[in-house]
Formats: structure tokens, C-alpha cells, sequence
């Protein structure tokens, strides 16, 4: 039994110590750092899967065009188990180990930050797709993202829920424990305060970590009578929420925010969430051109509407391709070509992305737009309004 | 009398061997990291083995303690010598980061043994079940407490510790990770070695054979207790530190129950009860996750389907609860450790 054991180790060994070796000359590698196993399998999922399709459009032309030369594109998933200290060890990996040229991920910010650190230490352009940690790329010239920042989409929840709804009076329903949650939350009340008064959100409520029942708090915010409730929260928890409060008797809009753009909210949701707003990257249903584009052909291939993250990475791995181009051409040297990526990509002047147009401000972050979705009847996301900075 | 001193002698030859080997950058960063987080897990899993598997006692919790010694350690090294938003600036000069440093991984590790005797002390009528259940209730404790300070980032995390790092390497450039997690692992070995085979010590594998017959064979079994989860507390504080500066930034969703199971399994893997099998499995664990990464979703089948079929064919673990020394009963005349 050990023998086998041990042949079996020593083999598996070997295997992942020669598929590195395989590589040939003439192409263009990019490592995506994300999470394929632990909390939120389906980011991964979806950021491999719209990779995957980018990867064989281009491949099918022959490669990418870059000065006189093309390039095929190997593209090398590394799974990050949604935990910190593998983003790391991955990202190490794929700069050091896979020589590549641009790193693409982590997706959620538990994991960006430290990885983020690795990468610009090592001088290898990264981009998040997903991130909206501030620390993710602050300081840090290396490391980009393709998101916009919660300073940015608080506000735009503000503006057009006094617009939508003449709503004067807010409640806020937010998880404690998700950072992401939290920090919308507090800049949402924040922004709400100053443009309506000291004491106009009337209720600011919180749950703790995987947290079922919300009846608690749900009937505090009801008490208050707000004119609208705005819930930052994951899809998971917004099913809930919106359930149980329309079970309390709550009658009023619900605002939402990006995280409640996935494939799954509807599943979970059902007829409770019909007709409620949220702000998100762009809007799958009624989209145009190349948006459309990509959402039908996304579908198509996996069965499913593509979410944010897909679309996200789509346009993260354009934009490192976009980058590679304006560099003009590769030396081969990996460092030279890695500072050349990161310059293209700092000065990127505009680039028509399928979540928005947008280029980089001086920290790495997108400048770009917001639009806000409704939820119609056939459980769409239907586009309704566009913000911008 | 020479061959005493075989240990030691092998030991700093691999020590200088591998700081050689990572100064000349021979071996890359990827396996340096890797090398440091076998470290950094050697001392988690031996740490929890005092409590699991000397002891005989049932903790869930290890991560709760990793995670008051990554912070305590984070925020005063952070506060000393860096730049910080919420801390301003550095209190002391870059040049002491390197004698300050062990202190400072000391100081979390007392913090992380004072946090384990907060737990201990409830749960001296409890064992099985219940400590278990006061252990996964004491690490959702420490975390939630974490994620409520909004001073050292909340559930955003805290980072910064990069800095301290680049400042040792600033004032004599070697890889000082390599050496403090090298010499941190080697101390507590030898501490929680010559802890279970000290005439005193004994009394915790006697509790775990009989607490009534311990009690009676006069083991003050109250606080034989006490002092080895104390032990293995700050030890797993220690890691903390360590992992927080090697990593650079500590979140308190990386110490969650999921990190604790993950020492569990190390310590069920090597063999409850025996240092030797803690530190093999901690370097099989580690080694494993990275050299299956490549599987994909296909490594969470891979990895406990080998733990199962280790299980089946060895339910006592890799080493059970024997030593090297038990194996080879010729390597007695290299080393001891009284």
C-alpha cells in the first residue's frame, strides 16, 4: 500500500512539474488567479468561462495581432480556494513559475489585497476584475481593476432612489461581517444624510456572518417607516431579506446594489424580487451591440446569462490585451515586456469595454459608468438608467 | 558524546543551506513561500497535536488563537515601524526591526496564550463535545471581535507588514522570513518536545489515558490542563505572526472554522500524539494543495479520497502515536532532548 502511495505521489509530482515544460514560442501567457473551490465557486466559474470564450475567438483567428507578429494566448487557471493565503502563493506561482505576462484576479477583495501586493512587489501587471477594496490597487502602479469603487456607486443608489421614488426617509439593511456590505452601507448613509438631512435614514440595521432569520431587524426598519430600504447585501441574503420583509408586511421598493447581479438571484428569489432596482456594471437584458453580443453567445455556450464577474473579466482580459497591443511588440524578456504592459495599460485613453467605456485614473481605478436595473416580470435585468462620474 | 550533537549541526546546515540557496535566488519566491508556509503549518499542527493528541482533548478553535497572535503581533509591528494611516509614524527606527521583531512574535504569542487561558478556564469541567463546542464558540468569538474594531480595519483586514519586512531586509539584506519562521519552528518543536517528555509534562498524557486515575496519582490535572493549552495556544499565536508578515495582510475570514479544520486534519493526518507525524503531514498537507492545484475542482476529490483510503489503512494516522525514534530505534544515540 505505501508503495503505491508513494508511486502515486511521485507521479503526480512529475506531471505537475512537466506541464509547465510543454510551452512553445510565439505565444502570449496570461495567469487567472481565482476562486474555482471554497466559498464562491461560480465567480470562478464564470470568470474561466468568459475567459475560455475570448481565448478561442482569438486563437480561432490565429492568434493576437501584436506589431508584425501573432501570438497564440495560453491562458493558465490556478484556483485560489477563495482563500488569502493561496492567492498569494498562486500569484507567486504564476509569476515566477508560468513567466507570465499579466495576471488577471483575484476576484473578491479577501483574497486581491494580499495577491495585490505580491504582484506589484514582483513587478507583474495585475488586474482584479471584481475588487472594490480601495486598498486593492491604492498606491500600488501595478495593479489595476475593472470595477468602479463604492464611493462611486453609493451615491449613484442616493441619487436615483430621490429620483425614482421621491424617497426622503431611508432605511439600510446591511452584513457586518462583509466589508463589502458594510463600507457601501456607510458611505450609501453617509451621502443619503447629506443630501437629505441629519436623521433621514431612519433605520440602520445589521446581521452577522450566514445569518438566516432577519425578522428582528425587519421589523425595527418597518416601524420607522422608510420610504424605501436599501439592502447592499450578497444575492444569497437578498432572496431572504426581501422575502421575509414582504411576509412583515412591507409593501414599499427595495434599492439594491451589484452584488445582487447574479444568475442565481431569480432562482432564490422568485416573484418577491419583481420590480425592485439595484446598480450594477451593465444591464444583460436589452443590451446592444457587443454587449449583446457576448451575453448571446455566452448563453449559448454555457446555458446560462452571463453575471458581472464573467462580463467583468471579459473586459479585465480585453483590456490586458488591448495593452499588449499598444506595447507594439514583445522582446521575449519577460521583465521588459511586463513594464511595457503596465505602461500601455496605465495609458489606456479610452477603451469601449461591453460593462461601459472607460480608462484608468492615476490609482488604477476605472473611471467609467453605473447603470441601474429593474427586475421585470419575466425576471430579467432590464436596463433603466445610466450614471456617470 | 559527538554524536549528541548531530541534530543540531544537520539542522543549521539546512538552515544555511536553504538561506544560501534563497540569498543567491537558486531556489524562486513561489517555493520560497511555499517553504515558509510549511513552516508556519509545522507549527500550527504540532501545536494543536499537544492539545488533540497529547492531551487527548477534542479543540476546534485552533484558528480563534492563530488570529489573536496574527493581529497582536500586525498592529505592533505596524504601529512601531511603519508608516500607517490610523498609527502616523513609525515609533522607533527601521534599524531595530530585526531585534524587535522575535520580541514581537513572542508578545503575540503570550497575547494568543493569555486569549487560550480565557478559554481554558471555563471549560475544566468540559472535555469531548463540549470543549469542542467551547473552542468553535471562543473562534467565532475572536473573529466577530476582530471584525467589530474598526481601528484595525474590520472585516476590510489590516496590512502593512511588508514593510517591517522590507526594513529588516533594508538593514542586512537576507531573507529574514526564512530564518525567523526557520527558528520559530525549531523552538517550538523543541518546546513542546521537551514539554511532553519532562517528568512533569508526562501528566498530560496521563490525562489523556485516565483524568480520574491522573487526579489520583496526584497530577494536579486542573492545571496540567491549563498549561498546555496555554502552551499550545501562544505556539499557534506565533504561527499567526509569522503567517502575518510572510502573507503581509491578515483578514479575520482567513481564520475562520475552516482554517481551524484544516489543523484538525493535519493533526488526524500525522498521527494524534506524535510530534513527528505532526510535522510530516504538515509537509505533506501543504505540499499536497500545491501540487494539485493544477486539478482544479478535481483536488477537493483527490485530497479526501487519499485522506479516506489513509484512514481505512491506517486509521491511527502516519505515525500513530509513535516517533521517529520508535522506528528507528538507532537514530536514540543522535539526538536527545533532556
Amino acid at each position: 500500500m505505501k508503495k503505491i502511495f508513494s508511486a502515486f505521489l511521485f507521479l503526480l509530482l512529475t506531471l505537475a512539474l512537466a506541464v509547465p515544460g510543454l510551452a512553445k514560442s510565439k505565444i502570449i501567457r496570461i495567469g487567472f488567479n481565482i476562486p474555482l473551490t471554497g466559498e464562491i465557486p461560480k465567480v470562478g466559474e464564470s470568470s474561466k468561462y468568459a475567459a475560455e470564450m475570448l481565448k478561442a475567438d482569438i486563437n480561432g483567428k490565429g492568434g493576437l495581432q501584436v506589431g508584425s507578429e501573432k501570438y497564440l494566448l495560453e491562458f493558465i487557471y490556478e484556483d485560489n480556494e477563495s482563500k488569502a493565503e493561496s492567492a498569494v502563493a498562486v500569484a507567486q506561482k504564476l509569476i515566477d513559475r508560468n513567466k507570465v505576462l499579466a495576471i488577471i484576479g483575484p476576484n473578491s477583495s479577501k483574497q486581491a489585497v494580499p495577491a495585490g501586493e505580491i504582484a506589484d512587489m514582483n513587478q507583474t501587471p495585475m488586474i482584479s476584475p471584481w475588487s472594490t477594496n480601495p486598498d486593492t490597487t491604492k498606491d500600488r502602479p501595478w495593479v489595476f481593476r475593472a470595477a468602479f469603487l463604492d464611493p462611486f456607486q453609493g451615491p449613484v443608489a442616493v441619487d436615483f432612489a430621490m429620483e425614482q421614488f421621491k424617497a426622503h426617509k431611508a432605511a439600510v439593511l446591511y452584513a457586518l461581517a462583509n466589508d463589502y456590505s458594510k463600507g457601501l452601507a456607510e458611505i450609501f448613509k453617509n451621502d443619503w444624510e447629506k443630501k437629505n438631512g441629519k436623521g433621514s435614514v431612519v433605520a440602520f440595521e445589521s446581521y452577522g456572518d450566514k445569518d438566516q432569520d432577519f425578522s428582528a431587524q425587519l421589523t425595527t426598519i418597518i416601524a420607522a417607516k422608510p420610504d424605501f430600504i436599501f439592502l447592499p447585501n450578497n444575492y444569497n441574503e437578498v432572496a431572504l431579506i426581501v422575502k421575509q420583509a414582504h411576509d412583515l408586511g412591507w409593501k414599499g421598493p427595495f434599492m439594491g446594489s451589484d452584488a445582487w447581479g447574479s444568475a442565481e438571484l431569480m432562482t432564490l428569489c422568485g416573484k418577491d424580487c419583481i420590480g425592485q432596482y439595484f446598480s450594477t456594471h451593465y444591464a444583460a437584458a436589452g443590451a446592444t451591440g457587443a454587449t449583446k453580443e457576448f451575453i448571446d453567445r455566452y448563453q449559448a455556450k454555457y446555458g446560462y446569462v452571463p453575471d458581472d464577474v464573467a462580463a467583468l473579466t471579459w473586459d479585465a482580459t480585453r483590456l490586458v490585451l488591448q495593452a499588449i497591443q499598444d506595447a507594439g511588440k514583445l522582446t521575449g524578456n519577460v521583465r521588459k515586456d511586463r513594464k511595457a504592459i503596465r505602461d500601455a495599460m496605465a495609458n489606456i485613453k479610452s477603451f469601449a469595454g461591453i460593462t461601459g467605456n472607460m480608462k484608468f485614473d492615476d490609482q488604477g481605478d476605472p473611471i467609467k459608468c453605473a447603470v441601474v436595473v429593474r427586475i421585470n416580470d419575466k425576471g430579467e435585468f432590464v436596463f433603466t438608467k445610466s450614471v456617470c462620474p | 558524546m559527538k554524536q549528541k550533537l548531530a541534530v543540531p549541526v544537520l539542522l543549521f546546515a539546512l538552515l544555511a543551506v536553504v538561506m544560501t540557496l534563497v540569498q543567491f535566488e537558486v531556489i524562486d519566491l513561489y517555493i520560497q513561500t511555499i517553504i515558509l508556509f510549511i513552516g508556519i503549518n509545522i507549527i500550527i499542527s504540532s501545536s494543536l497535536n499537544l492539545v488533540n493528541g497529547h492531551m487527548g482533548e477534542f479543540s476546534c478553535g485552533h484558528a480563534g488563537f492563530i488570529a489573536v497572535g496574527a493581529y497582536v503581533s500586525s498592529v505592533l509591528s505596524v504601529a512601531l515601524f511603519a508608516q500607517d494611516r490610523i498609527f502616523g509614524a513609525p515609533l522607533l527606527p527601521p534599524q531595530y526591526t530585526v531585534y524587535a521583531f522575535p520580541v514581537i512574535l513572542v508578545i503575540g504569542g503570550l497575547a494568543a496564550a493569555f486569549a487560550g487561558l480565557l478559554v481554558a478556564l471555563p471549560s475544566f469541567r468540559t472535555r469531548g463535545d463540549y470543549l469542542a463546542i467551547i473552542t468553535i464558540a471562543a473562534n467565532y468569538i475572536i473573529i466577530t471581535v476582530i471584525i467589530n474594531i474598526d481601528k484595525i480595519g474590520g472585516a476590510r483586514g489590516f496590512m502593512g507588514m511588508k514593510r517591517v519586512v522590507f526594513a529588516m531586509e533594508d538593514t542586512a539584506a537576507i531573507p529574514w522570513m526564512v530564518l525567523w519562521v526557520f527558528l520559530f519552528t525549531i523552538l517550538s518543536i523543541i518546546a513542546i518536545r521537551r514539554f511532553v517528555s519532562s517528568t512533569y509534562g508526562k501528566g498530560i498524557i496521563a490525562i489523556q489515558q485516565d483524568e480520574v486515575a491522573a487526579e489520583i496519582m496526584s497530577v494536579n490535572t486542573n492545571k496540567m490542563k491549563l498549561i498546555a493549552f496555554m502552551l499550545s495556544s501562544g505556539l499557534a499565536g506565533i504561527a499567526g505572526g509569522l503567517y502575518a508578515h510572510v502573507i503581509g495582510y491578515v483578514n479575520p475570514k482567513s481564520f475562520d472554522i475552516l482554517k481551524s479544520t484544516e489543523a484538525l486534519v493535519m493533526v488526524y493526518l500525522g498521527g494524534m500524539g506524535s510530534i513527528t507525524g505532526s510535522i510530516l503531514s504538515a509537509v505533506l498537507f501543504t505540499l499536497l494543495l500545491e501540487l494539485l492545484r493544477p486539478l482544479q475542482i478535481i483536488k477537493w476529490i483527490v485530497i479526501p479520497l487519499l485522506l479516506i483510503i489513509l484512514m481505512q489503512f491506517r486509521p491511527e494516522g502516519i505515525m500513530g502515536n509513535r516517533e521517529l525514534v520508535d522506528i528507528f530505534p538507532k537514530l536514540k544515540k543522535f539526538y536527545r532532548f533532556k
